[in-house]
């Protein structure tokens, strides 16, 4: 049982950072959502506040590894050109799916989105946990702010997951090796 | 809640800086990314790490951008009140406009021949 040092740092870029964002979205929406004083008391407020800062700080921290990761140590083993006169491309999966018209979109389309939407997740993660972060309980009694905290973030969500469901679908296709 | 916070005039403008910080990295982002996709003088330029290519510069600069953008917007608006709701707003309208150009059927519209 092996895996390569490449394959190693596509699974921690995907699934160790990618997934863990993506799987703490949940309770972060979850706080986000539920932070009006009608429906906590004043201490069950103070107990989430701690939870929802540590939390939001962490998915910022990972949406940042995530995409530190994938630009500069996975993606330029993703778009290495070969050697001029290869006719194996296994190991340069951009190539591979260029080179022929039933893959191409996967670079064209999927690739080229991803590469680039990823990189709006952790602006509009840290965003979301410096003002969580700012206004800490008081962000209970401002309804417009908590309300533009929770559209940012549930735009870092979705942002990461098409970063994210491209990502897998392209390393099935054409995987970094 | 404690007495000290309950007591403090409680400004919005941190909270709107950040926000339209946030949407001026996502629009910076896009526009680079059309840019890159027009201009193949701009598209070196931003190879900033070879081995990533132009990705590199463009995220770069757009990240430097919000960043910048930010800690303006906090020194302008110190202690000024803003109209949260209409920057809120703007905000928004920036980050799907950093969307849209991030969208390839949209930057490849703009692709160099």
């Amino acid at each position: 049982m092996e895996i390569s040092n490449r394959e190693l740092w596509t699974v921690l870029h995907g699934m160790a950072f990618g997934a863990l964002f993506l799987l703490a979205f949940g309770g972060g929406l979850a706080g986000l959502y539920s932070l009006r004083p009608a429906w906590i008391t004043a201490e069950g407020l103070r107990e989430r506040m701690i939870r929802l800062k540590v939390g939001m700080w962490l998915m910022a921290l990972v949406a940042w590894g995530t995409v530190l990761s994938g630009t500069y140590i996975v993606y330029p083993w993703y778009r290495a050109a070969p050697p001029e006169g290869t006719t194996e491309l296994g190991a340069y999966p951009r190539s591979l799916l260029l080179s022929s018209e039933s893959t191409n979109l996967w670079h064209e389309f999927g690739m080229e989105w991803k590469e680039h939407v990823g990189w709006i997740a952790p602006i509009a993660a840290t965003v979301a946990a410096a003002v969580v972060m700012m206004y800490g309980e008081r962000l209970a009694s401002l309804p417009a702010v908590r309300r533009a905290v929770l559209w940012f973030f549930v735009a870092a969500f979705a942002t990461a997951g098409v970063a994210g469901l491209f990502g897998a679908l392209i390393n099935k296709v054409a995987p970094v090796r | 809640m404690n007495a000290t916070q309950d007591t403090q005039p409680l400004s919005l403008a941190p909270a709107a800086a950040a926000l339209l910080a946030g949407g001026i990295g996502s629009v910076a982002l896009g526009l680079l990314t059309v840019l890159a996709e027009a201009s193949e003088p701009i598209r070196l330029a931003l190879r900033f790490y070879a081995p990533a290519g132009p990705l590199s510069g463009k995220t770069t600069v757009a990240v430097l951008v919000w960043l910048a953008s930010w800690a303006i917007l906090r020194g302008v608006w110190n202690k000024k009140e803003v109209d949260f709701g209409k920057v809120a707003n703007l905000a928004f309208i920036l980050l799907a406009l950093g969307l849209i150009g991030t969208f390839p059927p949209f930057f490849l519209l703009f692709a160099a021949e």
